[in-house]
């Protein structure tokens, strides 16, 4: 464990800076707290979270997946990719650190998707414990400790100090080159923070909200649940859940036309909207309710089922605080488990 | 004044439930947390006893719910109206969105909706209650209780309140309001004494954060075509993420100039905006433009109103004048 | 650069034959003249043209061709229409192959087979059944039955009459749904047909068409002593990478693209009806 001053914040940002571009929670105007690179006078949020999760580190809104060139009856395929540059992402909280777990088991899953690889391969994770949780967190139900988060390095902020502990090679090589201005210190600090969090954790209003009645095999017990209609019927079919969420991994392949030849890009899509599921002759899921369900499902059951129980949720809280109408997947996991839920 | 409680609408549906004159109630559920208030239909009175509420986190407007909930019964809905969802309610009757003949309608007075997000600007995260009031008691996780103005974590479509005042309804609950003397225009004025390239930077800043959730759209009362161009597969703009940053701002401003002239200013597309981009400051502009040019003119107000940009008449101010107005 | 799935091969369309009014078969090698890539029965591909648009289509071609391979595509969408009007040379984009193919190597080895198809729903099976032709000897009776709306919208008509149909123990059954000059043929819809064929419960079969025809045609299987276990079909949903990562072809926890396209009609059984 090593451990640097709060008031040396900045020379270890200008450190890391110099080996590699270091993106940090930064607040934004309106209350947006956001990833942002690291510059000199560039101040670290306050924020919990950010609004938007992190994977856009390895899975962009938009990203360019090739280009055609065409000229009569001929096609050229231009393969874009480029070799990425290292990155190392600041203050990563213990939910999103997890989703990228969640989201490496379907982008490396064979086969490899190679742009969201190549970005992972790059990028180093710094996590940071939650000392101040907010009520919407229920990370605990996933099994999620928000007092020691995963990622290459592990840091936590006491009222003094950052402390930082490498938990794989890439971090122990990273936090090796930082040693000329961190100091090896012990990790009572970091084990009464532990405590604090764990303290709060107990007290949060979600505490117990348990995945007990989801996961494997689930599908024939809720697929047809009366509950569906209600949960959805004033959904108003926005992708907003989708979009903050860390773990929705849906996309759209697109082309757009440059008038200089086709891009052939890739989006973030919604498992909400209307076309998702739409072909030249029907769609599958043709009321929202039946993409409504799609959604939770995923997340509940079908997840766990093709990845050994594991859920597709880290309880960030995202959802609850943004969807226009309050419906969001705590309420569905009350509903639908019913009472002992409660 | 004697203030409309969460008791007396529940007796007030209760009755008109016993009446047999609605079969439903569109109303507010609770939550997991004080403010987050999901719409619902209603059937028994017991289930609202149990989680009907009413209050400072009651924000939705229900207007535009109506166009699909008069669809399921030939019965009567109960819906319940904030002074401005009566404006959104008559430009929907003005657009025959719904048949009126299947809602029962109660005004209700509102003195402002809260957002939780200034809330937390002051206490931080932990907000456990919310207790509503002139002074509004929140208890948080971390620093007990602490009590706030309300004014001061009004939300910003009720700090420019533009009306108290119920314009449309079956009966009303509660004293009547006015018609205020807003200024709702300032910001506006702000924009407009920008240089263009101050504005552009303004604009750019703010929509370049859109993440094409298109909850903006999916919430606004004026939009309610039944195949959104956006959301045509063949329109090659459909829903979802830009190929570019113009597409970004492409969308916004061509939803502005769709809903122009029907836009009732009810600030919902701000409100859910989970990037916080101030688009009701677009419409505000058409507002603003649309007074200037051919008189004040509240869309909604009254129903079948005809809108200054889709009647003509020889008075109608020239284009050529229109830009020379602008300019000056 | 690792492979990237997604970024496809190029290929050139060398033959387009009119297979019925709205049923094209184009015939796709590489520009050096080669077959793309190898596949198994039933599997598919995405076959795309920049700007238009990209999609999932059965290879109709048999895997034991070695010199090319073949879609046949109903004009539908889009890129379908787009490809109705191209003329070969076009250059189109493939990638694949996708989806898990039907058990051709063991299950179905040394059974009697049963295919039953309905309009373009003979596309997917076309590749399968000329693949137990190939291998004619590691089969048992081979029985077809396919139907469409009229003469002129059976797909593959030449191939059938001039090649299935002289074929030693396979026997073809065709139907069209209504009477039609110079048709001297069964008449009538598939799944009666196939009842009043009357197959003996001891084939495997195979069904693909419209999903009423597949319906019918179950219950007359069933009727007739067909376990669930016996008869595959072939499905198909919007995907967009097919490789079981958008998505959008789910049904409960299988991705079409990935999972199937292929299923038992037992596997079906335990998954939502959502397709």
């Amino acid at each position: 464990m090593r451990k640097i001053s709060l008031s040396n914040l900045d020379k270890l940002f200008a450190l890391i800076s110099e080996k590699a571009k270091l993106y940090l929670p930064v607040d934004g105007k309106n209350g947006i707290a956001s990833f942002k690179l690291w510059e000199e006078g560039v101040q670290m949020s306050q924020a919990l979270n950010t609004t938007r999760s992190a994977k856009d580190f390895f899975f962009p809104q938009t990203e360019n997946l090739m280009e055609f060139k065409t000229e009569g009856k001929n096609i050229e395929i231009i393969d874009t990719r480029t070799e990425k540059e290292d990155f190392v992402i600041f203050g990563v909280r213990a939910c999103d650190v997890k989703s990228f777990e969640i989201l490496d088991r379907v982008f490396l899953s064979e086969p490899v998707d190679s742009y969201y690889a190549s970005r992972r391969e790059k990028g180093v994770i710094i996590s940071l414990a939650c000392g101040r949780p907010a009520e919407t967190c229920f990370c605990k139900t996933f099994g999620i400790d928000p007092a020691s988060p995963e990622g290459d390095i592990t840091a936590w902020k006491t009222a003094t100090d950052l402390y930082l502990k490498a938990n794989t090679e890439k971090g122990e090589k990273l936090l090796a080159s930082l040693d000329g201005i961190t100091e090896a210190c012990g990790e009572e600090a970091v084990e009464e923070q532990k405590k604090e969090i764990s303290a709060i954790m107990d007290k949060l209003p979600l505490k117990d909200l348990t995945t007990d009645k989801f996961g494997v095999g689930k599908t024939k017990e809720y697929f047809n649940s009366p509950a569906w209609d209600e949960l959805s019927s004033h959904c108003l079919g926005c992708g907003t859940c989708t979009f903050v969420c860390p773990t929705c991994q849906c996309y759209d392949v697109k082309d757009f036309n440059t008038g200089n030849g086709v891009k052939r890009f890739r989006c973030w899509d919604s498992c909400m909207y209307s076309d998702f599921t739409l072909m030249a002759h029907g769609n599958s899921r043709l009321s929202q309710k039946e993409r409504f369900r799609q959604r939770f499902m995923h997340k509940l059951v079908y997840y766990p089922d093709n990845n050994n129980g594991m859920f597709s949720c880290v309880g960030c809280g995202r959802c609850l605080a943004k969807c226009p109408i309050s419906m969001n997947i705590v309420k569905v996991m009350k509903t639908l488990g019913g009472k002992e839920n409660d | 004044m004697q203030k409309v409680t969460r008791e007396m609408l529940i007796e007030k549906a209760s009755a008109l439930l016993a009446e047999g004159k609605v079969d439903r109630v569109l109303g507010w559920k609770n939550g997991e947390f004080s403010y987050d208030v999901t719409p619902f239909v209603f059937t028994d009175v017991e289930s609202m006893k149990k989680d009907f509420v009413f209050g400072d986190f009651a924000f939705a407007n229900f207007s535009k719910y109506l166009i699909k909930e008069t669809k399921k019964s030939e019965n009567k809905v109960l819906v319940f109206l904030k002074p401005c969802d009566t404006y959104s309610f008559n430009q929907l009757l003005t657009e025959h969105r719904f048949n009126r003949e299947k809602v029962y309608a109660v005004g209700i007075p509102c003195d402002g909706m809260v957002d939780v997000s200034k809330i937390k600007e002051i206490v931080g995260d932990g907000i456990i209650s919310v207790e509503s009031g002139d002074l509004i008691k929140v208890e948080t996780l971390y620093d007990g209780v602490k009590e706030i103005a309300k004014k001061d974590v009004l939300a910003e479509r009720c700090v420019n309140c533009k009306s108290k005042k119920h314009v449309a309804y079956d009966e009303l609950m509660g004293e009547e309001g006015e018609i205020l003397d807003s200024n709702r225009f300032d910001e506006v004025a702000k924009l407009e004494a920008m240089t263009a390239d101050e504005r552009y930077a303004f604009w750019q800043n703010e929509l370049s954060r859109c993440i094409r959730c298109n909850a903006c759209r999916d919430v606004c009362p004026a939009c309610t075509c039944e195949k959104c161009v956006f959301g045509n597969p063949n329109s090659g703009v459909e829903n979802k993420a830009a190929s570019n940053s113009f597409e970004e701002k492409m969308f916004h401003i061509i939803r502005a100039f769709h809903v122009a002239g029907r836009c009732t200013d009810c600030g919902e597309c701000s409100r859910v905006c989970p990037q916080n981009i101030p688009l009701h400051l677009l419409n505000r502009k058409f507002i603003k433009d649309i007074n200037a040019f051919y008189g004040d003119y509240q869309a909604g107000e009254e129903v079948g109103s005809r809108a200054p940009l889709t009647n003509y008449t020889k008075e109608d101010l020239e284009p050529s004048e229109a830009v020379n107005k602008e300019e000056n | 650069m690792t492979n990237e799935t997604l970024i496809p091969k190029l290929g050139v369309i060398t033959d387009i034959r009119i297979d019925t009014p709205d049923i094209k078969t184009f015939r796709v090698v590489s520009p050096e003249g080669k077959k793309l890539f190898d596949h198994r029965p039933g599997q598919c591909a995405m076959v795309s043209i920049p700007g238009v648009g990209e999609a999932m289509f059965s290879i109709t071609s048999s895997p034991t061709n070695t010199e090319y391979m073949e879609f046949s595509i109903k004009k539908c969408g889009c890129l379908t229409t787009w490809l109705h009007q191209a003329e070969v040379g076009q250059n189109v984009t493939v990638r694949g192959p996708y989806g898990n193919p039907f058990p051709v190597d063991d299950v179905f080895a040394g059974k009697d087979l049963l295919f039953v198809a309905g309009g373009v729903g003979l596309a997917p099976l076309r590749s399968v059944i000329n693949y137990c032709r190939h291998y004619r000897d590691r089969y048992g009776k081979i029985d077809i039955v396919y139907g469409s709306r009229s003469k002129d919208d059976l797909l593959d008509y030449q191939e059938i009459i001039n090649e299935w149909s002289t074929d030693s123990g396979v026997n073809v059954h065709l139907t069209i749904d209504r009477e039609q000059e110079g048709w001297d043929g069964h008449v009538g819809f598939v799944p009666t047909y196939v009842k009043e064929l009357g197959f003996e419960p001891n084939k495997t079969a195979v069904l693909c068409g419209p999903p009423i025809m597949i319906k019918f045609t179950l219950q007359g299987l069933s009727e007739l002593g067909f376990n669930r276990e016996q008869v595959y079909t072939t499905l198909e949903l919007r995907m967009k990478c097919g490789v079981g990562k958008c998505g959008r072809c789910n049904v409960g926890n299988k991705y079409v693209c990935k999972d199937g396209p292929v299923f038992r009609m037992d596997q079906l059984d335990e998954l939502p009806d959502e397709y």
